[in-house]
C-alpha cells in the first residue's frame, strides 16, 4: 500500500473505465469457499433438520461405525454423531462470527486512535496490545471462567478480546502507514478534518487488510472454541461442540476411532477452508495487486 | 491588497532553527517565486503557511492571513483557511491523489467541505474544473482512478482541487519538477492562464531558476533557511546582489547555454 503504483505511471495512459477488477480469478478463493460453505452449509441446516433430536439415544447402537441410518456413526451413549457434528457447526459458525465481531468493534477503534492520536497515546495502545497479545487467550478464558462460570457468551467474550489484540494492532500498522501518505496531507491542505480523513481516506484503504484479518481470525476462533470446548471451558453441555465430541470420544478411541476422526476434520475443514478464503479475498482485493494484474493487463 | 504576509517567520526542530527570520507579503494578482536548493526550508515554508508543519517543529513569528495573525490558531481555525484561502500542489501528483478513490470525488471534497454542496452539485462542479484545466472527456474521466490517468493529468486533478474553492492563495510546491519537460511546459502555460483567470496570488515554489522566472514577476532566493535576496525578477536576473543568487544566475545560464547548442533548434 506504500508507494503505490510507481511501475504503472507510463503504462497506463487513458482511461480505461469499465473496470475489469475480478481479472483472474485465484483458486484458494475458490476452493476455501467450498469448504467454508460445506461447514456453513451444515450449519445452517441444522437450524431446520437434523437427522435425530440431540438427545435421542440408540441403545443398542453404541459406538456403532457409519451406516446408512448414523451416517457418522453413534457415540457411547448411541448419540447420532452426524446430528452433534451439524450442530457443532453451528456452535462453531455462532461463536467464530460473535467472536471475530468482538474482537472489531474493540480492535479498530482502538487500532484507528492508536494510528490518529499522537505519540503518547499511541504508545499506550501499543503496550496494553502488547500486553493482551502476550497473554494466552486460553489462560484469559480460563479465569473468566472461573468467575462467570462456562458460557457461550464467556467464551466469545474471551476469544474476542484475545483475538481483539491482534485487529488493533494490525489495523494501527496500516493506518499509520496511511496517515504517512501524501494524499493524507494533500486532504489536510483542502481543509479536511481528521474525521473525514478517517471515513474518507483511512478506512478505504485498509478495509480490505482488514477483512483478510477477519477471515483468519474467524479461524483462530473456531480452533480456540473447539480447544476451550475440549477443556470443558466453552459452551457447557448440552449444546454440542466439536471440541467437546473430541473429548468425549477420547476414552473409546481404540473402538471408534471415527469418533475422534470426524469432529477433528471438521475443525480442520473450517479452519483451512477459511485460510484459503483468507488467502484468495487477499489476491483479490488487494488494490496493489489488482492495479498490477490491470497494467499488465492480465 | 495583501492577503497573505509573513513577518519574522522561524521554524525550528528541537531548537535547532530550520528557517529563519523569513518576511514577504502576497498580494492579489502578486506572482513570487522561492527559490533555493533542497534543504533550504522552501516546503517547509510552504507547509507554514498553511499550519502543517511535521510533528515537533515549532514556528514563530505572524502568518497573517486576510488580517487575521494565524501563527498560533488551533487547528479547527486553520482547517477553515486550508482550501478556502490558501491551497497548495504538490511536487508528485500520483501520492498527493487518494488511489483508491475516483478523481472526481477528490476534486469534490474541498467543494462539499467549504461550500457545502451536496453530492451531484459538487459533482457537477467537479466536472466544470476538468474542463477548465482542459482534461479530456471530464465526464467519463471523474470517474477515473488516479493509475488510470498520466502523470499530467494527475497534476491537472491536483490543480483543479487546489483551485475549486476559489482560494485567494495558490502555494505550488515545485509542481512540475516530477513531470518531463514537455509535461511540464504544458503545466505551466495552465497555471499562468488559471491564475490570470482567477486572480489567485501564486506562491511558485522551486529550485529550476528558468522556470520560476518564466512564471513569477518578483523573486524570492532561499538559502540555510534564510531569504537572502527578494525583488523584481528582472533585477535579481540582472543584477544579483547576493553571491548565492549570483551563482544560481549563472549556472542557469550556462546550463540553458548547454541545451541549445549554436541556434537552439533542441530545446526539449
Amino acid at each position: 500500500m506504500s508507494t503505490p503504483l510507481i511501475d504503472t505511471v507510463d503504462a497506463v495512459e487513458t482511461v480505461d473505465a469499465p473496470a475489469r477488477r475480478r481479472g483472474a480469478r485465484s483458486p484458494s478463493l475458490i476452493v476455501g469457499s467450498v469448504l467454508l460453505l460445506v461447514i456453513v452449509a451444515l450449519a445452517v441446516v441444522s437450524l431446520v433438520w437434523t437427522p435425530y433430536p440431540l438427545d435421542h439415544t440408540d441403545p443398542a447402537a453404541r459406538l456403532a461405525g457409519p451406516s446408512a441410518p448414523h451416517w457418522a456413526g453413534t457415540d457411547r451413549l448411541g448419540r447420532d454423531q452426524f446430528t452433534q457434528l451439524m450442530l457443532g457447526a453451528r456452535t462453531a459458525v455462532w461463536i467464530g462470527l460473535s467472536s471475530v465481531a468482538v474482537a472489531f468493534v474493540i480492535g479498530v477503534p482502538l487500532g484507528l486512535l492508536a494510528a490518529a492520536a499522537g505519540r503518547f497515546v499511541e504508545n499506550a495502545v501499543i503496550g496494553v496490545i502488547d500486553i493482551v497479545i502476550a497473554f494466552p487467550t486460553l489462560l484469559l478464558a480460563m479465569l473468566l471462567v472461573t468467575v462467570y462460570g462456562a458460557s457461550t457468551a464467556v467464551a466469545i467474550s474471551a476469544i474476542g478480546i484475545g483475538v481483539s489484540a491482534e485487529v488493533a494492532r494490525l489495523t494501527r500498522i496500516s493506518a499509520s502507514r496511511v496517515f504517512t501518505q501524501d494524499y493524507v496531507l494533500a486532504a489536510r491542505t483542502c481543509g479536511t478534518g481528521p474525521l473525514m480523513i478517517l471515513v474518507r481516506h483511512v478506512l478505504p484503504n485498509i478495509w480490505h487488510t482488514l477483512l483478510v484479518q477477519a477471515t483468519l481470525a474467524f479461524g483462530v476462533a473456531v480452533i480456540a472454541e473447539a480447544s476451550l470446548s475440549y477443556l470443558g471451558l466453552g459452551t457447557p453441555p448440552p449444546a454440542p461442540s466439536w471440541g467437546r465430541m473430541l473429548q468425549e470420544a477420547q476414552s473409546t478411541v481404540a473402538v471408534a476411532p471415527w469418533n475422534v476422526l470426524l469432529p477433528g476434520l471438521a475443525v480442520a475443514v473450517a479452519v483451512i477452508g477459511v485460510n484459503l478464503l483468507g488467502d484468495g479475498l487477499r489476491e483479490v482485493l488487494d488494490p496493489q495487486l489488482r492495479t498490477r494484474r490491470r497494467a499488465t493487463g492480465r | 491588497m495583501t492577503v497573505l504576509e509573513t513577518t519574522g517567520l522561524s521554524i525550528a526542530l528541537d531548537r535547532e532553527p530550520l528557517v529563519r527570520d523569513v518576511s514577504f507579503a502576497l498580494d492579489t494578482r502578486d506572482r513570487v517565486g522561492l527559490i533555493g536548493e533542497s534543504g533550504s526550508g522552501k516546503s517547509l515554508t510552504a507547509l507554514a503557511l498553511l499550519g502543517l508543519l511535521p510533528a515537533g517543529m515549532r514556528a514563530s513569528g505572524r502568518i497573517v492571513i486576510d488580517g487575521r495573525d494565524y501563527l498560533g490558531a488551533p487547528d479547527r481555525q486553520w482547517r477553515r483557511v486550508r482550501g478556502r484561502t490558501v491551497s497548495i500542489v504538490f511536487q508528485e501528483p500520483l501520492t498527493a491523489l487518494d488511489p483508491l478513490m475516483p478523481v472526481g470525488r477528490q476534486i469534490a471534497g474541498p467543494l462539499r467541505l467549504h461550500q457545502g454542496l451536496n453530492r451531484s452539485d459538487a459533482e457537477r462542479r467537479a466536472i466544470e474544473w476538468c474542463e477548465r484545466v482542459h482534461l479530456p472527456d471530464p465526464a467519463r474521466l471523474v470517474r477515473a482512478l488516479p493509475h488510470e490517468i498520466s502523470g499530467g493529468q494527475r497534476q491537472r486533478v491536483a490543480l483543479a482541487m487546489a483551485l475549486a474553492c476559489r482560494p485567494r492563495v495558490l502555494i505550488a510546491d515545485e509542481p512540475t519538477t516530477a513531470l518531463d519537460v514537455t509535461v511540464q511546459a504544458q503545466i505551466l502555460a495552465l497555471l499562468d492562464e488559471l491564475i490570470e483567470e482567477t486572480g489567485v496570488a501564486l506562491l511558485f515554489i522551486s529550485h529550476d531558476l528558468p522556470v520560476v522566472a518564466g512564471l513569477a514577476r518578483h523573486l524570492l532566493v532561499m538559502r540555510d533557511g534564510r531569504l537572502v535576496e527578494s525583488g523584481p525578477v528582472d533585477d535579481v536576473l540582472r543584477r544579483p546582489r547576493s553571491d548565492y543568487a549570483r551563482q544560481l544566475v549563472t549556472s542557469a545560464a550556462r546550463v540553458t547555454r548547454l541545451a541549445r547548442p549554436a541556434g537552439g533548434g533542441e530545446d526539449r
